[in-house]
């Protein structure tokens, strides 16, 4: 038997290890929104928003074409995804109990485990390659097939959270069962499912990697889905990797500017599921 | 509807493997998947230094990762004060809902500056002993790759570990503490043994995202493909190598080179990701009797 004195210092001593360990995992995180925010408010100003990049050497330029091919791939991206990704999610929560609901889930879930870069070459091999040309198209494919799983995913929980009883109510009155689906329980779970969408636009938005062989980048505006589109995360990747200061600190401000549209959205996201609990109750 | 999802995990393999299967066939599997040669001018394509810096980044990750991940979980879940449960909550989702290309961008002119000057030439000194802690600190290699990836899977990690550590029952806890432990040792005796699997799966999961873990990595880690016992020296990882030189493959066999290792990569974390859900089912069941 140990000594009690001995055991409660162990006790201690694990508490403090476990205590460090939550300072150790936060330490990066304040260090990084620190410095986005500092460095990358260093270069913020309204034209920022809306000129085109700068060649190196000349003052000024902006990232204003990359923010509108963001939003062009992510806007087609989510008409892609929503309808397949909630369309899987409402059929895994109404019908999902059977042998096909299984195998669904469990397509789904593994999918959501591939990692980005394979799924831009997927979309290189189904876009790009027939086109002949990196494109916009191309890029908001990708974006789609990565928000697919978590949408179908989220829409599921947020389905199953619609009580039964106006399931029940509404089959009592006599009305079809997809009609029930359709007018009832997705109309009930619609915040929580406009919060799932909000989160995978908010994801998609912040994906670099398989827009880099699908979109490729662009320095002129550019409004066609059919050809290379710049993008915000991609900008910041070529300002990042450059050689130049002041495209370093334009890769600062870029990251500043994609963090507070990420941010947006999560935090819409997050008052929309607040709002859906309330409404529960 | 439902049945997309099918479609497209088949779609997958399907493209994958139809871009990649020219060159697989010219090269031979055996000499492309055990070569360690990567020359696109002269036309030599081998995947083992690619495979190699994978596993030794997504190592140094889940080695650095799931100790501070179980550390966070059990102090907020079994011995921190309550009221910081939802701030550090908090603060997890927004670390997980950061952009890849931010945390490379963090890297590459923090991480690297700070692992050069600093950290990499004190590991030397003090355990230079040790074939991973020798040669000259770049900054850019293997180590700032896995402590960027340990960051970014951190959230995973915690998260699904605080899950677990929910579905423990508090009865087993109880009754350790009843019996005179000390809550370090009901944790260690009652709730990790319980616990085991999930968090297992939780690092499982952790690994999968490390392994396919882009932007950041390719920042950070140096790019060039060579083995190397140390962790100070540059490398190069399978995601990294795709996305710097896919949008520039001119030939057939490089393009299709590239997406072997894309098939590669989407085999391993496939296998990974499946075991991990099958363990964190496990522990979602219960070891048997334990709910008695």
């Amino acid at each position: 038997m140990r000594s009690f004195r001995l055991r409660k210092a162990r006790n201690l001593a694990w508490t403090a290890i476990c205590g460090l360990a939550v300072v150790a995992a936060l330490l990066p995180l304040l260090s990084l929104l620190w410095l986005v925010v500092s460095k990358g408010g260093a270069g913020l100003s309204p034209r920022f928003f809306v000129d085109l990049p700068a060649p190196i050497g000349e003052p000024g330029g902006g990232v204003g074409n990359a923010i509108a091919g963001t939003l062009l791939m992510v806007g087609m991206a989510s008409l892609l995804a929503v309808p397949v990704g909630v369309g899987a999610g409402v059929f895994l929560a109404e019908k999902g109990d059977g042998k096909v609901g299984s195998v669904v889930r469990f397509t789904t879930e593994v999918l959501s485990g591939v990692p980005s870069i394979v799924v831009g070459i997927v979309a290189y091999g189904l876009v790009v390659v027939p086109m002949k040309r990196f494109s916009a198209l191309a890029g908001a494919l990708s974006l789609a097939l990565l928000m697919v799983p978590p949408l179908a995913r989220a829409a599921e929980e947020f389905v199953r959270l619609v009580p039964s009883t106006l399931r029940e109510a509404s089959l009592a009155l006599g009305v079809a069962q997809w009609r029930t689906s359709l007018r009832v329980v997705l109309r009930t779970a619609l915040p929580g499912l406009l919060t799932a969408v909000l989160l995978a636009v908010a994801r998609a938005a912040g994906e670099t990697a398989p827009l880099l062989f699908t979109a490729l980048n662009n320095q002129y505006w550019n409004a066609r889905p059919d050809q290379p589109t710049a993008s915000l995360t991609v900008q910041i990747f070529n300002y990042a990797i450059s050689p130049y200061e002041d495209w370093h600190r334009k890769a600062w401000t870029a990251a500043l500017v994609l963090l507070l549209l990420v941010g947006a959205l999560n935090l819409f996201a997050r008052v929309l599921a607040r709002g859906r609990l309330r409404g529960a109750r | 509807m439902g049945g997309s999802a099918i479609l497209v995990a088949g779609i997958v393999v399907l493209k994958l493997s139809q871009v990649a299967a020219p060159a697989l066939e010219k090269l031979g599997l055996v000499s492309y998947l055990l070569g360690s040669d990567w020359d696109p001018v002269s036309g030599s394509f081998g995947a083992l230094p690619f495979v190699y810096g994978t596993l030794v980044t997504s190592a140094v990750a889940i080695a650095l990762a799931l100790p501070v991940s179980v550390g966070l979980a059990l102090f907020l879940s079994e011995m921190g004060p309550k009221r910081l449960r939802p701030v550090v909550g908090f603060a997890i989702e927004t670390l997980a809902a950061i952009p890849s290309v931010v945390y490379g961008l963090w890297g590459l002119f923090v991480l690297v500056p700070l692992l050069r000057g600093t950290v990499e030439p004190l590991l030397g000194r003090f355990l230079g002993f040790l074939p991973l802690f020798r040669g000259p600190p770049l900054g850019l290699g293997f180590l700032a790759a896995g402590i960027i990836l340990a960051v970014m899977i951190l959230p995973t990690i915690a998260s699904v570990t605080i899950e677990v550590l929910k579905t423990v029952p508090p009865p087993l806890k109880e009754g350790a503490l009843a019996l005179g432990a000390t809550r370090w040792e009901a944790i260690r005796l009652a709730v990790l043994p319980y616990g085991r699997p999930g968090i297992i799966g939780a690092a499982l999961l952790g690994l999968a995202r490390a392994l396919g873990e882009t932007m950041a990595v390719t920042m950070v880690i140096g790019n060039s493909p060579e083995i190397h016992a140390s962790l100070f020296a540059p490398g190069y990882t399978l995601p990294a190598v795709i996305a710097n030189e896919f949008a520039e493959a001119t030939s057939e066999l490089h393009t299709g080179a590239l997406a072997g290792l894309a098939l590669v990569l989407f085999g391993i974390t496939l296998l990974l990701s499946a075991a991990a859900r099958i363990l964190v089912r496990a522990v979602a069941r219960g070891p048997a009797g334990a709910r008695a």
